[in-house]
């Protein structure tokens, strides 16, 4: 069995792509596509990789990141975070709340992977 | 000579006549009538307030001690005057944007509306005046009791003491009377202000007239005139030294501190063109006034005997050369000067006193208890009242303790410098942000110790408060204390010793105390308010640049005004500019225009600052809006705790919240706009880029092929979709493309909406009646029916019932015909309401929607457009949308 990936993510056809290539990729992926209850599964049963939206329905990103990394336990876990608001203050935000890596939607397939796996080798 | 009953006689004509004009000027101010009484003549003349009793008699007094050095007291306001344009105008500025209804008001507002210092500006300014109002009191029964003595009658301290009396008595009635018929924060006294300038115009006439009198009448001319002064020690002539310099710099000081100036110069002045006027007109009165000094001086000391009062020189000479006429007169112009100086300074100080002592206390008193806004207003008319009869009981209660025996130029002297001390907190608090309210009350409070202790206790006289001994070797032997030579200067003249000290250490202590604390939030706010006063409040000020979009700036009234005001404003510009129909171009006089609208609802400062975002697109960056959230909590906080006292305050306080709410929400807005776009861009590209990634690369079964093809075109098609939608938008929006007008029937369209709407497998039902659809259209029908199909769309869509009826009815509503969409399903929530028909505000899971949230913003924009209207009709059981015909 791969390693453990969990894409927080909204749009359906954008979670079907990243399934797609990460599946191919070796990776076990599990989807989520709700922001409130976004925390809740990631401790319920944590993944070795968060790719996190940050305009998601009931909470933004941003929030599940602070929320996540308050937590001392989740704190060394890996977020790749996809935002497709182009913003660099978006970028700041994310950095200062403590993301691992930050990629602007749209994305190359590569971009994705190269990112993955420099987050959790081995 | 002159019958003592006449001269009381005539003096009670006077104050008869000084009541009509007072009364007749309310009157005409009441009906709307009272624009002269406003004008830059009448402002000047009330300018002379300055000169008191102690101008008008004291001036030839001090000319016969001192020489040319009385004109000092008239050189420092005329530097004031003609400078008005750097330290007047922002005075007045920020008294008209604040609201300034005293001097102590203004510091306790620059200072973030802090009660104590409030306190003891009042205290100080109190202390300061009660010597000068006692001084008009003995100038007055003084005047009188030299017509009483040369009558016969012999007057001594009991005559004396009930002149005064009665005179503090009369001026107490007169003040009451006129000076608190209304209860406006700025309020306007129409009547005390007219009469107190023909008052200046009697004191004048009265002053030149026995000036002419001395020169032509008693001395013969210019000519013998010029070679009695030559020959008086008068001529005697000392350079200016430092004792000018600084007796320039008190009355200049004193002329911006004094309350009564105050009150004339800045809380009396509604337009600051009149200042430019009495710019030049102020100097030249006062020049006028002091024209005959010299003369009356020198002609007194040689004519009358030796020892007599140089201070009654005005007076005593026409009564010696028996023109017992000009002596009532020269009688009237003394009373003109006395009477209007303590009016106007009881009326500063008792506002003073009731807002900043009385109220305040009165207030606290009754915490808790329920206030109705009538109680508060007879509570503050009472306070006024109660302290207008305080602040004269004090002056007569100075005047009887004080024995009157002190040349009228110390006390004035005395007073100036008491009352200077509020001027480094003044001036500091108008071009220095960083000052702050410990610093102003550290220096305050200094100033006003280092002014008793040198100056005002030691006046009384030796052994009166401060003992002889004291005096001579300072308290406890502390010679580097004493009153008179403080940290061993000594041999300077006493006033210019306090004004000397007084300054340095009061400056030093209000730029220490504000360099060491930190301003509070409410204070960082107000100081900017006053420094940067011709920035912050609405003067003559235009804007140049337009770069904003109408559209911008009609999304930021709608917030404000409500809809429906703000498109009345912009449609009646639109039509001043012909252009009915379309938004009205941006041009400066409309942006003025609009940002006085919204002065209205959300104050003049908000309003522009709101303005100036939009039209010269200044940014607004995540600390501006953390500033303003951390503003707007101490604001709150402060505003939570004066909710209690008054509805006035609380509606102020509500507004200030809500304009700052708006102005934070706006701001977030125009970037969550942008943000918004980018997304819905970004979104099916992202599936497209990578759906396209993985057909190149190739390798996976055909099937998965072919559906990974079929989300390509999906997103492809809802790309394509979104830009239409935008540029259908943006096309409204800047009023572009033209409508093509075709005359039809509402019914044809209602038929052709439903058939582009309704396909297929739709299950929604649609109610209408037909007969009543039969209604003629002139108008873009292309246009009314993609309205139409929206609004059905939506209904399709968003409809929760489980058998979905949209019901489509035609009626009259407010005399036109509206076409109403209800359905049967959940409706949308109130706070929703607002807000459906802005850009990208989607309510629902877009996917399921698959619109980008732009139809009902595309929809509204038709609809002005067209000359309708939209709207979202609350109460109706399901959703309803109103759509009112062109």
């Amino acid at each position: 069995m791969g390693k453990r990936v969990l894409v927080i993510e909204d749009e359906p056809n954008i979670i079907e792509a990243l399934s797609f290539i990460l599946s191919r990729d070796g990776w076990t992926v599990h989807t989520h596509s709700d922001g409130v209850n976004a925390n809740e599964r990631i401790r319920a049963t944590p993944p070795d990789l968060v790719i996190l939206d940050v305009m998601l329905p009931g909470k933004s990103g941003f929030d599940i990141l602070r929320d996540l990394r308050a937590d001392p336990e989740m704190q060394a876990l890996p977020v790749l975070m996809l935002t497709a608001r182009g913003q660099t203050r978006d970028r700041e935000l994310a950095e200062k709340l403590g993301v691992n890596r930050f990629i602007t939607k749209p994305f190359s397939n590569a971009e994705v992977i190269e990112n993955v796996r420099a987050l959790v080798t081995g | 000579m002159v019958s003592f009953n006449l001269l009381v006689a005539v003096a009670l004509a006077y104050v008869a006549f000084l009541f009509i004009i007072a009364f007749v000027a309310e009157r005409q101010a009441e009906r709307g009538k009272g624009k002269w009484l406003r004008s830059s003549v009448v402002y000047t003349l009330s300018l002379s307030i300055y000169c008191t009793a102690w101008t008008f008699y004291g001036a030839v007094g001090y000319a016969a001690r001192s020489g040319l050095e009385f004109i000092t007291i008239y050189l420092g306001p005329t530097i004031v005057m003609i400078g008005w344009w750097w330290v007047l105008r922002k005075l007045v500025r920020i008294g008209r944007s604040q609201r300034i209804t005293s001097i102590a008001d203004l510091i306790s507002s620059r200072f973030g509306k802090s009660t104590e210092l409030g306190v003891i500006v009042t205290l100080i300014a109190v202390v300061a005046a009660t010597p000068y109002i006692a001084l008009q009191l003995q100038s007055v029964t003084l005047s009188t009791a030299v017509f009483a003595n040369s009558s016969g009658q012999n007057w001594g301290a009991p005559e004396l003491a009930s002149a005064a009396l009665w005179v503090a008595v009369g001026l107490t009635l007169f003040t009451v009377i006129f000076g608190t018929r209304n209860l406006d924060a700025n309020e306007r006294h129409n009547g005390i202000v007219m009469a107190i300038a023909v008052e200046a115009v009697v004191k004048l006439f009265a002053l030149v007239a026995v000036g002419v009198f001395v020169v032509w009448g008693v001395a013969g001319g210019i000519g013998p005139t010029l070679d009695l002064i030559d020959a008086s020690k008068i001529a005697e002539w000392s350079p200016p030294g430092g004792r000018w310099f600084g007796l320039i710099f008190l009355s200049g000081a004193a002329f911006l501190c004094l309350p009564r100036m105050f009150q004339v110069l800045v809380v009396e002045n509604d337009d600051e063109s009149r200042l430019s006027t009495a710019s030049w007109a102020f100097p030249l009165y006062l020049m006028v006034m002091s024209l005959f000094v010299v003369p009356i001086a020198v002609v007194g000391l040689d004519l009358l005997p030796e020892g007599s009062n140089p201070d009654l020189f005005v007076l005593t000479v026409p009564l010696a050369e028996g023109r017992s006429g000009l002596a009532i007169l020269s009688f009237l112009g003394g009373f003109s000067s006395a009477t209007s100086m303590v009016i106007v300074a009881t009326i500063a100080l008792s506002t003073m006193v009731s807002n900043h002592i009385v109220v305040p206390i009165w207030l606290s008193s009754r915490a808790g208890g329920a206030m109705m806004s009538g109680d508060v207003r007879y509570a503050v008319l009472m306070a006024r009242r109660l302290s207008i009869g305080g602040v004269l009981l004090l002056g007569y209660i100075y005047y009887r303790l004080s024995g009157g025996g002190e040349a009228l130029a110390a006390i004035g002297l005395i007073s100036f410098t008491g009352v200077v001390q509020i001027l480094p907190s003044m001036i500091g608090g108008l071009y220095w942000r960083g000052a702050t309210r410990w610093g102003a009350a550290a220096g305050l409070i200094t100033g006003f110790a280092i002014w008793a202790w040198t100056l005002f206790l030691p006046s009384f006289g030796a052994d009166e408060v401060i003992p002889q001994i004291v005096l001579d070797q300072g308290p406890f032997g502390w010679g580097w204390l004493r009153p008179q030579a403080l940290f061993g200067f000594a041999g300077l003249d006493p006033v210019i010793h306090a004004v000397l000290w007084s300054m340095l250490l009061n400056s030093a202590a209000f730029v220490i105390g504000s360099v060491l604390t930190f301003p509070l939030p409410l204070e960082r706010l107000q100081g900017a308010q006053f420094v940067d006063v011709f920035e912050h409040s609405t003067g003559t000020r235009s804007w140049t640049h337009g770069g904003a979009e109408a559209e911008d700036l009609l999304v930021m009234a709608q917030r404000i005004l409500g809809s429906t005001e703000a498109q009345d404003i912009f449609q009646r510009e639109a039509r001043g500019q012909g252009k009915e129909g379309y938004l009205p171009d941006v041009t400066p006089k409309f942006v003025e225009d609009l940002e006085r609208e919204l002065a209205g609802s959300v104050g003049a400062a908000t309003a522009h600052a709101m303005v100036g975002q939009l039209v010269q697109g200044a940014s607004v960056s995540v600390e501006d809006l953390i500033a303003v959230a951390d503003e707007t909590a101490q604001i709150m906080e402060y505003s939570s705790r004066l909710e209690a006292k008054s509805a006035e305050q609380e509606r102020t306080a509500r507004q200030l919240q809500e304009a700052n709410e708006k102005l934070t929400a706006l701001s977030i807005q125009k970037d969550a706009f942008l943000g918004q776009i980018s997304h819905e861009l970004r979104t099916p590209m992202t599936s497209i880029r990578s759906f396209s990634d993985i057909l190149r690369e190739g390798g996976a079964p055909d099937a998965m092929q072919a559906r990974h093809a079929g989300i390509i075109h999906d997103e492809a098609v809802r790309l394509t979709r979104l830009l239409d939608d935008l540029l259908d938008l943006n096309v409204l929006e800047n009023g572009q493309g033209t409508l093509s007008r075709q005359e039809g029937h509402l019914r044809d369209v209602i038929d052709r909406a439903i058939a582009a709407s309704v396909v297929g497998d739709s299950a929604i039902k649609i109610q209408r009646k037909r007969a009543e659809e039969a209604i003629a259209l002139d108008t873009d029908l292309d246009r009314l029916t993609q309205v139409f199909i929206n609004l059905i769309a939506n209904a399709q869509k968003y409809c929760t019932a489980a058998e979905p009826v949209l019901r489509i009815v035609v009626r009259k509503a407010g005399g036109r015909m509206a076409v109403d969409f209800i359905d049967n399903g959940d409706g949308i929530a109130k706070e929703h309401q607002e807000m459906i028909f802005e850009k990208f505000s989607r309510l629902s899971d877009h996917r399921k929607a698959g619109g980008a949230g732009l139809g009902l913003a595309i929809c509204r924009e038709i609809m002005i457009r067209l000359g309708g209207s939209i709207s979202y009709l609350p109460g109706q059981g399901g959703a309803a949308f109103r759509v009112i015909l062109p």
